[in-house]
């Protein structure tokens, strides 16, 4: 679209943020456009003549410029390339760079072209909530055709799917009085908390202080308001005590005067972050108190087709102006119900952008800024509403408006004037930003002055000032933030330092403002005429009507039902004027209508700088054992076990990975293997009531075990589902080594910690970690004692002196061990622990030992086959949280002499012993080398399609090259009472494997092996 | 993001130092009587909790300090903490005086009669963790 001359030249004198001598050159669209220094994309765009900068989420109508910063709604772009795409961002907050990329969404094949448009067309389908009575039939469409469907139309920019190469960083604080906004009520809250000594930090989301300070109107202290922002600017970058952040948005109040704050470091000049610096930064901030200058919003109004390109708020077109020396257009008219349209119109006549009439609902106009106005020579036209646009084909761009008389309760406009026009300034009236006031509790009241919402009572150290408080007159906003600063200060205490001047304030009052919801439209009420409201989510005032008449009458249904204020933009502009139309259709006034919720954030933060530095290889702790360096080097597969890495299989060359385990497996089972166990649990146990708290804590009875004797343990949670298990070994009278699973190591201590401080607080034991302290292999297989016979010990390991599940302690090849006669594996099995610090040297040794034997380090995936061929259950695997030691057949390991223990009395309820519970049972598919998928279900009947009644799931699969086959663990209801029965599990794809449920326990049934 | 101060070291930390242990004073049914729960009763010991609106009555554990646990009382609403006292004690008489609901009646309960735990003494937040933190720097001096 080629453009007009919309830059204003330097005579005009505007342009505040630019430097027309450092010109830019940047794309948009792929279409090469250039601006200035100082620019926004938005001002750029718009001064290279192009309106349409996006198209609407719903309809696809074209949509330009309306917002002044952060709450636009239209002008979505993303920026950059590749990791550091970011889409989504308001046009009118992002800074011009050398080469920045900006494209434009939710439009193909592209903006001024867009298929889309096709939904506008039918826009009578469309209405709010309509796919809620859509997409029902035929349901063989859901999954094939709509949702596909939906899933491309919806949504509004589209994220980077490459991994972002840039850092994030976080900061955290501890300040005295924290100021969220740089307007002028801030920076006055600020000077004042600064000058009574107190460590205040003031945070502003735009790259200047000042707020609307420059395009506003008003003395302080007999300068320009810029004026004076500029001096206290400089006051505070020497005082010392004040921090100023800008381009920060304080995106969420939270508990105890907690407040995060997300920084745009890097994103307006690639050169820092060329430079190393982060490209956002989170703040997180406790503040002493907290003062809320955030400002406030100006709204649109409702009129038939408001939202043409060429249509924004009044504020917007005097920013353009003001700011950037843009036009938002070559012949433009104001429409307003209040004072503040005036001081746009004379700004834009001031600066040489022809307005040709002022268009205000308001019957009387006598303020000073009216006459001002018409002495100016500019056409008034009051007791008039907007009640239609005519636009270019296509809508693209507004060509005139059509004014009708306005009064309160008017319906249908019957008479009508054409003016021509190329850009409407419209101001409905202004919100106080209340959102940060609201996200931890605190209370708004709707002022009929205002007619909008403003704060009212909150339970923290935290205050409002200015015209986020509903205070639009400049004396009041700056005097209100001074003496918020000092309230604030005092508040703290200390020593109060010499105070700062009050600034003093010389500024006109404005008139009254005249709500209106509303504006009735030209020709058949809402025929093609559409009234918007939220203008992200494309939600009409016809929208907001049918969902009253529907039902969805409370304001939180009404949202939901019609995503009112549920985009990116999170209402700013659509809250109140959709209580309005709320308001006009039920008669119900505003305030008894109410809010919804705000939460944070308040705008959009990035996922970056959420992460912060825990990305990447900081992302989680990764616990080692001793024996890592050579699991490295002999080319381990890692498996993750909470933050531990195990060897889940050691390839050798020329192996798959099911290769290298078949041959560990069959390793263990006729030579001797060795496994790195150090991740499990242990805990020890000492004290005179030691004996008593593992009676307590495991099913099975642990006060009879013998000195130097072992046993299996069983722990369930007090509902009676099985929670951990290990072997626990009594190594004095007074003194036990509990052994846990490797993901359960620090739970149990905890749950062990709980119980001795919270409950059985008389008992008098200790319990320590000392899962870390110990390397601990399983040294197993038949020629296991061989292998062990070969290093110096001062052990007795014969079959004889040292019997299965038992416990000695001494020294092998030279170092302090403690050696369990334990197996997992149901071989001939020594667990060996030894201080870690003696770890690899042991390792070494045992592995040099067995050489001659053939000895093979196994790893989890060998052992977790090895333990199911021999039936013995994993917990997590077998068990889910809902399974009882009865449902795993393990009803030997619960007590029936104990009294009391944990978990006892839920395991005695009815149901948990009932008829048709999923029992444990083994698996042999009719295929041998079938092997099940984990996880598949079994079904009563097979059916050609779902749904199947499902009896239950496979909890654990593998090949078994011992048996040379592949076995299986599963869950089925009534599983021990069906020995011999073929059970189905219909798999994805459509293939039905079917298995005969058998014993789970599938090799040396007896336990000899282990036993020798 | 609560700040809580644990009562047995005086440790101030964000709630992410903590490990909130859900509703405080429940009475196990087995501890004391272990052949005569009826199965409600144990129902209720596993599932049913205080919901008030206002002052409530927490465990918690000093996680990334001293590890032991302590008992807080909570205002639900404002999200303050009005007393810190130890696990085995029951509230500050003033602060239990203040629950109101379900609470009230348990204290009621609790406190009829011969009391079972003592009331923790009443005093003002705080000072029983400050003199904690009084001392910790004079034991870290001796080793």
């Amino acid at each position: 679209m080629t453009g007009k001359p919309y830059r204003l030249p330097e005579t005009a004198a505007r342009g505040s943020r630019i430097d027309r001598s450092r010109q830019i050159s940047f794309s948009f669209d792929g279409a090469r456009m250039t601006g200035f220094s100082g620019d926004t994309v938005a001002s750029a765009v718009l001064a290279g003549g192009r309106r349409v900068m996006g198209r609407s989420f719903k309809y696809h109508r074209p949509r330009g410029l309306i917002g002044l910063g952060s709450e636009e709604m239209n002008a979505l772009i993303g920026v950059g390339e590749g990791g550091r795409k970011e889409p989504n961002l308001r046009a009118t907050q992002v800074e011009l760079y050398d080469g920045l990329a900006a494209t434009s969404q939710n439009r193909w094949p592209n903006l001024d072209f867009d298929i889309g448009i096709i939904n506008n067309k039918f826009s009578r389908f469309l209405p709010g909530g309509f796919y809620y009575k859509t997409f029902m039939w035929p349901r063989s469409f859901w999954e094939k055709v709509y949702e596909p469907f939906i899933r491309n139309a919806a949504g509004l920019g589209e994220a980077a799917r490459e991994h972002d190469p840039d850092t994030y960083e976080q900061m955290h604080v501890h300040v005295d009085v924290l100021v969220v906004g740089g307007g002028v009520s801030g920076i006055a809250a600020a000077q004042a908390a600064a000058a009574s000594g107190k460590r205040v930090m003031l945070a502003d989301e735009n790259p200047v202080l000042g707020g609307v300070a420059d395009i506003s109107t008003g003395d302080i202290d007999g300068a320009s308001q810029t004026d004076w922002v500029a001096a206290r600017r400089a006051e505070f970058e020497t005082s010392g005590n004040c921090h100023v952040l800008t381009r920060t948005t304080v995106v969420g109040h939270y508990h105890h005067n907690y407040v995060l704050a997300a920084e745009r470091v890097c994103d307006h000049d690639p050169d820092l972050l060329a430079q190393g610096a982060p490209r956002h930064r989170l703040w997180k901030i406790r503040a002493g108190q907290i003062i809320v200058a955030s400002g406030a919003l100006e709204r649109p109004i409702a009129f038939a087709n408001n939202d043409r390109p060429g249509i924004m708020m009044a504020s917007a077109a005097r920013a353009m102006v003001e700011r950037y020396a843009t036009s938002p257009g070559m012949n433009g008219v104001i429409f307003t119900n209040n004072d503040d349209g005036y001081l746009t119109a004379l700004k834009l006549h001031d600066a040489g952008v022809a307005v040709s009439r002022i268009i205000d609902v308001r019957k009387d106009v006598p303020s000073a800024i009216a006459d001002a106005a018409r002495n100016a020579g500019l056409n008034v036209q009051a007791g008039a509403a907007i009640a239609g646009v005519e636009t270019t084909s296509g809508g693209k761009q507004i060509t005139a408006v059509k004014i009708a008389p306005y009064s309160v309760g008017r319906g249908r406009v019957v008479n009508e004037e054409r003016v021509d026009c190329d850009f409407v300034a419209v101001s409905g009236g202004y919100n106080p930003v209340v959102h940060l006031w609201c996200h931890n509790g605190g209370k708004l009241r709707f002022d009929d002055d205002i007619q909008s919402f403003r704060p009212d009572r909150h339970g923290d150290p935290i205050m409002v000032v200015g015209s986020a408080n509903g205070n639009f007159d400049l004396k009041a906003c700056v005097e209100e933030g001074f003496a918020g600063g000092e309230t604030a200060a005092k508040a703290l205490g200390g020593k109060a330092a010499k105070p700062a001047n009050k600034p003093m304030v010389k500024a006109e009052s404005a008139g009254p403002i005249e709500p209106i919801w509303f504006a009735p439209a030209t020709g058949k009420y809402n025929e093609g005429n559409k009234h918007f409201i939220d203008f992200q989510n494309d939600v009409t005032a016809a929208d907001l009507e049918l969902a009253q008449r529907e039902g969805y009458e409370s304001v939180e249904h009404t949202k939901r039902y019609t995503t009112l204020g549920m985009a990116t933009d999170q209402g700013k502009t659509s809250n109140i004027n959709g209580l309005g139309i709320i308001s006009d259709a039920t008669g119900k006034r505003i305030p008894e209508i109410g809010t919804t919720t705000f939460r944070p954030p308040y705008t959009p933060y990035s996922f970056g700088a959420i992460a912060g530095t825990k990305t990447g290889e900081l992302f989680l702790p990764v616990r080692r054992t001793a024996i890592y360096d050579w699991h490295r080097q002999q080319g381990a597969n890692w498996e993750p076990v909470g933050q531990w890495r195990r060897a889940y299989c050691y390839p050798q060359a020329g192996e798959t990975k099911q290769d290298a385990i078949n041959r560990e497996i069959l390793a263990v089972r006729n030579k001797v293997g060795l496994l790195d166990a150090s991740t499990l649990g242990k805990i020890e146990i000492k004290g005179p009531d030691a004996a008593k708290l593992l009676d307590l804590v495991y099913t099975n009875m642990f006060s009879t075990l013998k000195v130097g004797k072992a046993r299996y343990g069983l722990m369930m949670s007090e509902m009676g589902f099985l929670m951990d298990d290990g072997v626990t070994v009594r190594l004095g009278d007074d003194h036990y080594l509990m052994h846990t699973t490797s993901g359960g190591a620090d739970n149990i201590v905890a749950w062990l910690e709980e119980w001795l401080q919270t409950e059985w607080t008389s008992l008098k034991v200790f319990v320590t970690s000392v899962t870390e302290q110990w390397s601990q292999f399983a040294i197993a297989g038949p020629q296991a004692r061989t292998v062990l016979d070969k290093l110096d010990t001062d052990i007795d390991l014969s079959a004889e002196a040292f019997e299965f599940m038992s416990y000695r302690e001494g020294r092998l090849a030279g170092y302090p061990v403690r050696v369990f006669r334990i197996s997992f594996s149901g071989e001939l099995s020594y667990e060996i622990a030894t201080p870690s610090g003696y770890g690899r040297g042991l390792w070494d040794a045992l592995m040099q030992a067995g050489e001659s034997e053939g000895i093979t380090a196994y790893g989890t995936e060998a052992l977790h086959v090895l333990r199911a061929e021999k039936g013995f259950i994993v917990i997590g695997d077998e068990t889910d949280g809902t399974v009882t030691p009865h449902d795993v057949g393990m009803s030997w390991a619960v007590s029936k002499k104990k009294t009391d223990f944990i978990g006892k009395r839920s395991l005695e309820q009815a149901f948990l012993a009932s008829e048709g519970r999923k029992q444990l049972v083994g698996l042999l598919t009719t295929d041998p080398q079938e092997v099940l998928p984990d996880g598949a279900y079994a079904v009563e009947t097979v059916k050609s399609a779902p749904p199947m009644k499902m009896i239950g799931h496979v909890t654990s699969s593998y090949f078994s090259p011992t048996l040379q086959r592949s076995i299986a663990m599963a869950l089925i209801e009534g599983g021990k009472g069906k020995m011999g029965e073929t059970v189905s599990f219909p798999l994805e794809g459509g293939k039905t494997v079917e298995a005969v449920i058998s014993s789970p326990v599938f090799l040396d049934a007896e336990g000899k092996r282990q036993n020798v | 993001m609560l700040i809580i101060q644990c009562p047995v070291c005086g440790a101030e930390g964000d709630e992410t130092d903590f490990h909130c242990g859900g509703q405080a004073h429940i009475a196990r049914p087995a501890t004391s009587d272990p052949d005569n729960i009826a199965d409600g009763e144990q129902r209720d010991y596993l599932f049913m909790r205080f919901n008030p609106k206002g002052l409530h009555f927490e465990r918690w554990r000093c996680d990334r300090g001293c590890g032991k646990w302590f008992h807080a009382a909570r205002d639900t609403v404002s999200l303050d903490f009005k007393a810190y006292y130890g696990i085995t004690e029951l509230p500050p008489a003033d602060v239990m005086k203040q629950a109101t609901g379900q609470w009230a009646d348990f204290f009621k309960k609790a406190t009829a009669g011969k009391p079972a735990v003592k009331e923790a003494a009443a005093k003002k937040i705080g000072a029983k963790a400050t003199a904690a933190r009084k001392t910790v720097p004079a034991k870290a001096k001796k080793s």
